[in-house]
C-alpha cells in the first residue's frame, strides 16, 4: 500500500496551505476516524485557478489530497471532474482495475489502497472536499460576473 | 519481569479454545490486541449457542409446544445467569442490542415520565457525565437534555487521564437528576473511583448509571458492592456475541419508570385506545428479543466464572505493565492516560510522533498486530489531549507476554519504516 510515491507526498505535500484569493473554502471531516481537511478553491473563466488545503490525517489521505491538486490546477472544472471522477473510479476498484497514468499520474500509486476499503475514505477525503468546494464555485460564478 | 500471577493461570490451555488465534495475519501469526473493540469466543460459548439453536430454538414467552418451553427457559436460565455474573437478580436483568441501546433506553424512559415523576428532567435539571464517555454515554444525555431543556454539565479530566474530582461538588449538585459515568475508560484505560462518585450523587439524590462495558469482561464486578442504580454492559467485549447487551436496573426501579419502546410483550393488558405495561424486565423487551444470543452471552459468563475473573484481571496486569513498561523504553512512543497499572484496565492509548495512528495501525497489520486506531468513540478525549487520534492495543484473558513483545518490536519496525527512528 505505501508506494515510494504516497510517501513522497506525504511528506513534502504539494500546494499545501491555505491561500487567497479563493470563491469557496469547505471542510470534511472522515467522522469514524477523525481526519479532516480543509480546501480552498478559486475558479475562472471555467478553469481550477487555484486549490489550496489544510488537513490533519493519515498518510493516506494528506497524499492523495497533494495528488489532487497537481491533477486539477490549471484544467477546465470539466476536464478535473473527469479525472476525479477516474479516481473515484480506481478506488473502488477493489484492486481490479489497471489504472491510466496519463489521466492520473501519480494518482496510480493509490491502485493499492483499492484493495483497502476500511482506507479507501481516506484516499477520497481531499477529493470528496475539492469537488464540493468546486461545485459551489461553478454555482456562484454566474454572480461574480455579472458583478 | 516478575509475573504478577501468584495461582496457576494456564493461557495455552485458554488459547486453544479460541480457533481464531491460531489463524495467520498477512503470513504472521494473529497478534489480536483489540479486545477492548471487540473479543473472541471461545468454542464453548459457540456450541451453547449451537447447540440451543438445533435442539431447543423456538420464539420465547410465547406458546405452549415442547421447544417454546424449552427456549423460555433457555432465555431465562441466561437472564439469571448474567444477573449473577454481575451479583443482581433476575427481574433486574434486561436484555438490549448493545450498551448504546441500554444507555438509550433509559434516556428516553426518563424523558417519557411525566411531571412529578421522579424520572422527570426539564429546564431547571441537570445531567453529569464526565469528558472520558464513549460517545453511547454521552449523546443520548445530550439528546435527552435537548428534548426537555436539561442542562448537561461533566466532570473534566487531569493530565494524566484521571478524573478531575476538584469541582465533583459543583457538578453534582441538588439539580443533578443523573450522573452517568463510565467505570473504566475505553481509551485511557482509567478505573475510575465509583465509590465516591455514587457517594456524591446519593448525597444529592441523583441516579446513577455506570458504563461497565470495559469493566465487566476484566475485572470481578457487584452491581449491589458499586451501589448504582443502573449499570450497563455488552456481551461481544466478554466473549459472548455481538447483539445482546444488558440494561440492570436496580429492584423496583425499573417497574416505576415509563416503558421506551412499545410493542409485544411489554404489556398487560391492551385495548385500542390504551394499555398497561408489564413488570420489568419484560417491559423494557419490546418485541421478540435476542433470543440465542442471551443463552450464548450466559455461557460466555460460564467460562468467564470457570477461569476465575480474578486470575484473569492479575493476568491482564502483568500484561498492561509489560506494555507500559515497554512503551516507556520506546522514544517517540507516548501513553495516553495512567502511566502505570493502579487503578487501570487493560486498554493501552498511544501515539508515535511523526507517525499518523492509522499508519501506525496498517503497518502493524502487516505483521499480523491487530490494534484499534482512531478515537474509539471518544472523540472529546482526543480534543483533551490535543491528538486526532491515537492507536490502543487492549489485552484480554488469551494474550501472551509474546503478544505484547511483538507489539513492542513491531512499533519499532514502524518506527524504522517511517524514517522516525
Amino acid at each position: 500500500m505505501y508506494q515510494e510515491i504516497i510517501l513522497d507526498h506525504y511528506r513534502n505535500p504539494h500546494h499545501k496551505g491555505l491561500r487567497d484569493p479563493f470563491d469557496v473554502e469547505v471542510h470534511h471531516v472522515n467522522p469514524t476516524c477523525g481526519d479532516e481537511v480543509t480546501v480552498r478553491v478559486r475558479v475562472s473563466g471555467g478553469v481550477v485557478e487555484d486549490v489550496s488545503y489544510d488537513g490533519q490525517g493519515c498518510s493516506i489521505s494528506q497524499a492523495s489530497t497533494s495528488v489532487m491538486t497537481d491533477l486539477v490546477i490549471g484544467k477546465q472544472v470539466a476536464d478535473a471532474l473527469v479525472t476525479h471522477e477516474a479516481f473515484l473510479e480506481l478506488m473502488q476498484s477493489r484492486g481490479q482495475l489497471e489504472p491510466d497514468e496519463d489521466v492520473l499520474e501519480d494518482g496510480i500509486a493509490f491502485a493499492g489502497v483499492s484493495k483497502y476499503p476500511a482506507r479507501v475514505k481516506c484516499a477520497l477525503l481531499g477529493w470528496m472536499a475539492w469537488k464540493d468546494a468546486t461545485a459551489q464555485a461553478v454555482a456562484k460564478a454566474p454572480q461574480k460576473e455579472a458583478l | 519481569m516478575t509475573s504478577l500471577v501468584t495461582t496457576p493461570y494456564d493461557v495455552t490451555a485458554i488459547r486453544a479454545d479460541f480457533a481464531v488465534l491460531s489463524r495467520m495475519i498477512n503470513g504472521k501469526p494473529l497478534v489480536y490486541l483489540d479486545n477492548a473493540s471487540s473479543s473472541h469466543k471461545p468454542r464453548q460459548v459457540l456450541d451453547a449457542e449451537r447447540q440451543f439453536v438445533e435442539q431447543h430454538y423456538s420464539n420465547v414467552h410465547r406458546g405452549v409446544h415442547t421447544l417454546s418451553q424449552e427456549a423460555t427457559d433457555a432465555y431465562e436460565q441466561a437472564r439469571s445467569t448474567v444477573a449473577a455474573f454481575i451479583g443482581g437478580r433476575h427481574d433486574e436483568v434486561v436484555f438490549t442490542k448493545n450498551v448504546t441501546e441500554a444507555i438509550n433506553t433509559v434516556a428516553y424512559s426518563f424523558g417519557n415520565a411525566p411531571v412529578g415523576s421522579p424520572f422527570h428532567l426539564g429546564p431547571g435539571d441537570e445531567v453529569c457525565v464526565t469528558e472520558m464517555e464513549h460517545h453511547s454515554n454521552l449523546v443520548p444525555w445530550q439528546m435527552l437534555c435537548q428534548r426537555t431543556g436539561a442542562t448537561l454539565r461533566w466532570l473534566g479530566l487531569t493530565d494524566e487521564g484521571r478524573l478531575d474530582l476538584t469541582n465533583l461538588d459543583e457538578m453534582v449538585n441538588e439539580r443533578t437528576k443523573l450522573f452517568a459515568f463510565t467505570q473504566v475508560s475505553n481509551i485511557l484505560g482509567t478505573e475510575n473511583p465509583v465509590e465516591v462518585l455514587v457517594a456524591r450523587a446519593k448525597k444529592v439524590g441523583a441516579f446513577t448509571l455506570v458504563d461497565g462495558a470495559q469493566s465487566v469482561p476484566h475485572q470481578p464486578v457487584n452491581v449491589s458492592t458499586l451501589d448504582v442504580d443502573f449499570f450497563v454492559f455488552t456481551g461481544h467485549k466478554l466473549l459472548g456475541p455481538s447483539g445482546v447487551g444488558v440494561l440492570w436496573g436496580r429492584a423496583g426501579l425499573l417497574d416505576a419508570m415509563p416503558p421506551f419502546m412499545g410493542g409485544g410483550s411489554m404489556i398487560e393488558v391492551v385495548e385500542m385506545a390504551s394499555s398497561t405495561y408489564a413488570p420489568a424486565p419484560d417491559r423494557f423487551e419490546a418485541g421478540t428479543p435476542v433470543i440465542s444470543q442471551a443463552v450464548a452471552l450466559a455461557a460466555a459468563c460460564d467460562y468467564l466464572t470457570a477461569v476465575g475473573l480474578d486470575k484473569i484481571q492479575q493476568h491482564e496486569i502483568a500484561l498492561t505493565a509489560r506494555l507500559l513498561d515497554g512503551l516507556r523504553s520506546i522514544e517517540g512512543a507516548s501513553v495516553l492516560g495512567p502511566d502505570t497499572t493502579d487503578l487501570r484496565g487493560s486498554a493501552v492509548s498511544f501515539v508515535i510522533d511523526g507517525v499518523h495512528p492509522h499508519d501506525v495501525g496498517q503497518s502493524l497489520d502487516d505483521l499480523g498486530i491487530a490494534v484499534r486506531v482512531g478515537h474509539h468513540c471518544a472523540a472529546p478525549v482526543c480534543r483533551r489531549f490535543g491528538v486526532p487520534a491515537t492507536a490502543r492495543a487492549s489485552s484480554y484473558l488469551y494474550n501472551t507476554e509474546g503478544d505484547i513483545d511483538a507489539l513492542l518490536e513491531g512499533i519499532t519496525q514502524v518506527q524504522t519504516f517511517w524514517g522516525v527512528r
